[in-house]
């Protein structure tokens, strides 16, 4: 079979044909550039701003799905499949105002309004899922919204009201929906694509295991699933990527499912593709999954890439160790099955072979008598990266803890597991003593670094109380709150 | 003609944002949208990687070797001056030649046929140098005997030695104050179109046009009339617009006349944090002498800023932050002095609130400091400081405080959010809740309104009316995103009785308006809209002598009334007398022109009436800290602001609202951060943390006090609105300081510097907790 050269999707209303597209062009500068859409704006170019978001429409198992997502670090070949909407086609065809946009007017919700394009389109995705939406998901709709003039106070207030304008089975992409599920589905033609200039090649794999026949045949490539840090190798780093291998459009490695004891996501699930799955078996991790990123970045980024990427200060290692994790890597046909924590091995290092990728990550659900909790410390509550991630676990058997996996983020080179402070626990009874012995012994597991984000002492201290917080929280005699209540 | 008896868009309505629409729409045009010249060129800063260099050249041949690389631009190839400081100082090359002063200082430009060629050529280059010691802090400044970059200043009254020494109680004590990103949404840009001669065309996202227009001229070595500059709107400005375009501006101007083509310069986001501007940090020694009552008796203060290598507005900053040391309180005896430091990094600048906020805080601490120590509640401490009658009305500078509202806002504050009810709830709370705390805190803001450079005070405005009864509105100003021309047209409107519609805002152009200031100061609508007044009130001093000689009737039978003009017993719509007028040879055109009256000011003596009148505000906050890890959250918010008679409510609660949330976020979670080797590392929004939506108060009470009226004759009695509510934010850092104290059951002052992050009130709780124990 040969391959296909060119992205194929639609922009607003109409169809798009792009050849010769670089693995690292970003869909911010097609837009701008070469489309002239300057409705659209670059803000910041690393996805933290959303003064660039616009809307990605792709077909899903349960339909047609649009979300916000960040053009500035989204390339441009991931989007073939997709519908892509600006904020130039968010008015009707006649040019009638959207019920977003008419009441951020009559709510003053825009003042200087280079980031009002970004606020207009999360507003419009939050309006066609929940027309009716509170403050607190409005807050969260907007995590990836910065805007420096309004306080916020007069947007909130337009995105509570904006059902008071209009509903959206009036909208027209609702009414288009039908059509272009159709349109997008006559642009699948089951090929490969591979596309862009030799030294910058994007490939996008017909399937999984043309993914995995890919990565065979380029051992090198750059993977890239949600483009959330990738991106930004490109746009910060002006670093090479190509070639580039693309998984955001296989929808097969998207599954995220029960099974047994155990859940099952794929790797290229985003973070809010296993959001309800998760939250619904782990409700420890609901509100901590609302702190990663933004809206925006949560409908790109991958699990995968999260622990693919091997950050000390990604989120989800943390929280996943503890849970007793396990990640599937595959290599042509061949997999094999490893903890989560040993596959990171020093900064910058992880174990993945040349060729080989990460395919699915295995998450055994607690028993009856596991005591579970995730937490975050961030300068910035919302939409920034953690100081300190903890993901804890222990099991309370007769008043005595017999198994407990401590895992942090942000205070070594990769995400670890505190084995003094687990032995610690383990074998000791379930008390405030227990804990302040743990505690102590997190001295000995970490010498974290200090930055920008915070010292050595303080990530220290608050790692160290974040234990203290687990005893209190999960004690059944202590009853005052030990943090701050989620919106 | 009309039926309707009143016109859209009147003074004091709440009128939309003129561009409302074309926000939402996405086509409102910002510089980076200008549709661009066929051939247009690309240019990016190459900058340093080191803080303080002597330099010894620069070799660019491999980033000339890059494909689709034009040209570079370095210090030998201005034409004009290689200088662009705001202040005429010549402090501040547009590229150094031979020494190196900040990381990320900008060395050279590389134009290019793209922008991603020119960004990426911009880091080939061979940077010649050698490093020598640098000082990146106020403190390590003065420990390494830096100079000031710009003459200190004193502000001197009564005795401060005696006052101290006869002072019962006494307290010394320092605060460090940090700075602050702008973070306007919209990063710099300039876009410059070369013409014939010496003539170019700049447009640019700046807050002072005239002053861009002056530097490049200068750095063109050009006359001022070969330079036009010319901006729509700017996606926020917060002060970082003012001089900062300059670089950007001459840079792209340069490489157009060098080249023939339109050449473009847009920084990263990286890029334009790094090599611009901030707020100025601030260390504060204070001390403080009062009676029992907890009465100030003296102040003492010196006041040293990180002003970065080169003055640029520095010396105004600076200044501003020993006007403001007072905030709202009379200091009977007084010294206060600032420091203006020279340190290797970016050059500090203009940021809402000019260095006042710096001020405000520090005086609060001294009251926080005086609570503490009598163990009373703060707010009663600044109400028996505030300033009051004769006697008591004299602020260090000399200014009489006539117009001082504070004791009536104060109190409907204080009533309205229940503030003495709510913190005897929070101290019964903060008692039985061992990891929670709470603290609540109303503080005051009294806000000097005026340049103070009093030349600055002066504004130029252009109206005419075509003879179809449309009207072109222009003045000095510019937008920024806080309603100024939408106010400006409205007193327009009102003074014409037409249609707020009717009147086209046109892009701030040097064409029209010569000479003009920053918007900047709060003062655009103060001054501009005066100045649109005035060429609206000539204009219509033609129209009504007119009408008297055409219709026979006396001046006073001359009315206009919405979208109409009666004369006698004449009705015509406002199009055909506007039609007749024109037939009459009646000039249709008129330039405005205005300047604050009875300002003035002796830098020397540190003396004189340098503002107008104030701003007064007030903001009560309360907060919730979690003292296992810092993290904390705004519960509650009740703001009382002064706006004088509103020109537009709407706007300018929206003035309010997000100024409170900028102040807070400056106190709070904006943190910039060096590293050893002096480079900045939170330079973008993934490092340098804004407030989100989910930062702003739970509860968010913005009112303005409708009763107030400027005494003062402003333009419809309006007050300033830009700049004052900023320091409203500093409620909540004092909440956080409640809350921290609370673990030392309020008996220590926490002495919390800004920002107040988590770790800084986690570390806080935990001294406290250990002086306690």
């Amino acid at each position: 079979m040969t391959y296909r050269d060119d992205i194929r999707f639609i922009l607003n209303g109409r169809e798009v044909s792009a050849r010769d597209v670089g693995a690292s062009r970003t869909l911010l500068d097609f837009l701008r550039l070469e489309r002239r859409l300057t409705g659209t704006k670059e803000g910041c170019a690393e996805g933290d701003c959303g003064a660039c978001t616009v809307l990605v429409g792709r077909l899903t198992e349960a339909g047609l799905i649009y979300a916000p997502v960040n053009a500035c670090i989204r390339f441009l070949a991931s989007v073939d499949g997709c519908h892509v909407v600006t904020v130039e086609h968010v008015s009707g065809p006649e040019g009638a105002l959207h019920p977003v946009q008419q009441a951020m007017i009559d709510f003053h919700g825009s003042q200087c309004g280079f980031c009002t394009p970004g606020f207009v389109m999360s507003l419009y995705a939050l309006w066609m899922q929940t027309p009716e939406p509170t403050e607190a998901q409005v807050e969260t709709a907007l995590q990836g919204n910065l805007c420096r003039c309004t306080g916020y106070a007069p947007i909130i207030r337009a995105a509570v009201a904006v059902s008071r304008y209009g509903t959206p089975a009036a909208d027209h992409l609702t009414a288009e929906r039908e059509a272009m599920t159709a349109r997008l589905r006559a642009l699948r033609d089951g090929r490969r694509v591979v596309t862009g200039p030799d030294d910058n090649l994007a490939i996008l794999p017909a399937d999984v295991d043309d993914l995995a026949q890919c990565l065979v045949e380029t051992p090198g490539a750059t993977i890239v699933a949600g483009a959330t840090d990738v991106g930004l190798w490109v746009t910060k780093f002006l670093r090479p990527i190509g070639p580039a291998i693309f998984t955001g459009h296989l929808e097969a490695l998207k599954t995220v499912a029960r099974e047994a004891d155990h859940l099952l996501i794929g790797a290229g699930a985003s973070y809010t593709d296993c959001q309800s799955l998760l939250s619904q078996h782990l409700p420890h991790l609901a509100p901590y999954w609302d702190r990663i990123a933004g809206w925006q970045v949560r409908n790109m980024g991958t699990v995968g890439g999260n622990i693919a990427n091997g950050s000390p200060i990604g989120d989800t290692p943390p929280v996943l160790i503890a849970l007793g994790a396990e990640i599937t890597l595959r290599h042509g046909s061949e997999r094999r099955t490893l903890p989560l924590e040993r596959f990171f091995l020093d900064y910058g290092k992880q174990d993945r072979a040349a060729g080989e990728f990460v395919e699915s990550i295995r998450i055994p659900l607690p028993g009856a008598s596991d005591r579970n909790a995730a937490y975050k410390i961030s300068k910035r509550r919302d939409e920034d990266i953690s100081t300190v991630a903890a993901g804890l676990s222990v099991t309370v058997e007769r008043g005595r803890i017999t198994r407990a996996r401590l895992a942090f983020g942000g205070m070594a080179a990769t995400p670890k597991r505190a084995a003094q402070a687990e032995a610690a626990l383990i074998g000791q009874p379930w008390a405030h003593a227990t804990f302040e012995a743990a505690a102590e012994a997190l001295a000995e597991d970490f010498s974290p670094l200090s930055d920008w984000r915070g010292s050595a002492g303080y990530r220290m201290l608050s790692a160290q109380n974040l234990l203290r917080r687990f005893f209190l929280e999960q004690d059944a005699d202590t009853t005052a709150p030990a943090q701050l209540a989620t919106a | 003609m009309k039926d309707t008896l009143t016109i859209t868009g009147a003074a004091h309505s709440d009128h939309n944002h003129d561009s409302a629409v074309k926000h939402v729409t996405g086509r409102a045009n910002y510089t980076d949208d200008i549709a661009m010249p066929e051939g247009t060129l690309h240019a990016y800063l190459g900058v340093s990687h080191v803080a303080h260099a002597t330099l010894h050249g620069l070799d660019l041949s491999e980033v000339l070797a890059v494909p689709g690389v034009v040209g570079v631009l370095t210090a030998a190839d201005v034409p004009g001056v290689n200088d662009i400081s705001p202040t005429g100082r010549n402090d501040e090359p547009v590229f150094p030649t031979d020494r190196i002063q900040f990381h990320g200082q900008p060395l050279f430009a590389v134009v290019a046929e793209t922008r991603d060629i020119a960004r990426r050529a911009a880091e080939r280059a061979c940077i010649d140098c050698t490093p020598l010691p640098h000082a990146l802090d106020p403190v390590a400044a003065q420990e390494a005997g830096y100079p000031h970059v710009t003459a200190p200043l004193k502000l001197e009254r009564g005795d401060l030695d005696a006052g101290l020494a006869a002072a019962k109680n006494r307290i010394k004590g320092r605060i460090t104050v940090g700075g602050q990103d702008h973070m306007y949404l919209e990063g710099h840009i300039a876009f410059a179109i070369p013409g014939e001669d010496d003539d170019v065309i700049v447009h640019c996202s700046t807050q002072h046009p005239s002053e861009a227009q002056h530097m490049v001229a200068h750095v063109l070595g050009v006359p001022s009339n070969a330079v036009v500059v010319n901006v729509r709107r700017m996606g926020g400005g917060f002060g970082g617009k003012e001089s900062q375009m300059n670089l950007f501006a001459a840079v792209a101007a340069m490489a157009a006349k060098k080249w023939g083509q339109a050449v473009k310069i847009r920084p990263d986001r990286d890029q334009d944090m790094t090599a611009t501007g901030k707020r100025h940090d601030f260390v504060i020694d204070y001390e403080v002498g009062f009676d029992d009552t907890g009465r100030i008796e003296a102040v003492g203060g010196t006041f040293a800023a990180r002003c970065g290598f080169s003055s640029d507005l520095s010396g105004p900053v600076t200044d501003r932050a020993l006007f403001h040391a007072d905030n709202a309180y009379f200091y009977p005896n007084v010294r206060l002095t600032s420091r203006p430091m020279k340190t290797n990094t970016v050059s500090n600048t203009a940021f809402r609130g000019f260095g006042g906020p710096q001020g405000v805080v520090a005086a609060e601490r001294m009251i926080e400091e005086i609570a503490y120590a009598t163990g009373q509640d703060p707010l009663d401490v600044r109400k028996a400081n505030f300033y009051g009658n004769e006697g008591r009305d004299l602020t260090p500078y000399h200014q009489q405080v006539e117009d001082n509202i504070l004791d009536r806002l104060v109190s409907e504050l204080e009533e309205s959010a229940d503030y003495r009810a709510r913190r005897t709830e929070i101290l019964a709370y903060n008692a039985g809740s061992p990891v929670l705390k709470k603290g609540i805190a109303l503080t005051p803001v009294k806000f000097g309104i005026s340049f103070t450079a009093t030349w600055y005070n002066q504004a130029g405005a252009l109206v005419h009316v075509y003879n179809d009864g449309s009207i072109h509105l222009n003045h000095g100003g510019t937008e920024m995103g806080q309603g100024l021309n939408t106010k400006v047209a409205q007193v327009v409107a009102e003074a014409f009785q037409v249609d707020f519609e009717r009147i086209k805002i046109t892009k701030t152009t040097t064409e029209k308006v010569p000479n003009t200031s920053a918007t900047a100061a709060s003062s655009g609508t103060d001054l501009n809209g005066m100045a649109a007044l005035n060429a609206v009130e000539q204009i219509k001093a033609r129209l009504v002598e007119f009408a008297c000689d055409r219709w026979a009737v006396p001046p006073g039978a001359v009315r206009f009334e919405a979208n109409r003009v009666l004369i006698g017993d004449e009705v015509l719509s406002f199009d055909a007398f506007i039609r007749q007028a024109y037939l009459a040879r009646v000039q249709l055109s008129a330039a405005g022109f205005y300047k604050t009256p009875k300002i003035h000011w002796d830098r020397d003596k540190g003396q004189g009436r340098p503002f107008y009148y104030y701003a007064y505000g007030a903001a009560c906050s309360e907060v919730t800290i979690d003292t296992l890890t810092g993290e904390y959250r705004v519960e509650r918010t009740d703001i009382l602001h002064d706006v004088g008679r509103s020109l537009n409510p709407a706007l300018d609660k929206g003035q309010v609202e997000g100024a409170f949330i900028q102040g807070m976020g400056w106190l709070t979670t904006e943190e910039l951060w060096w590293d050893d080797a002096g480079r900045l590392r939170t330079h973008a929004p993934s490092t340098y943390k804004i407030p989100l939506a989910s930062d702003r108060p739970r509860v968010f009470n913005v009112n303005l006090a409708d009763w107030s009226e400027n005494r003062e004759l402003t333009i419809k009695r309006s007050k300033a609105v830009g700049e004052p509510p900023f320091m409203l934010g500093i409620s909540v850092f004092e909440a956080l300081s409640m809350a921290v104290a609370s673990v030392a059951d309020y008996r220590e002052c926490p002495r919390l510097d800004a920002p107040a992050t988590p770790e800084r009130v986690l570390m806080a709780v935990d001294r406290l907790r250990r002086g306690a124990a």
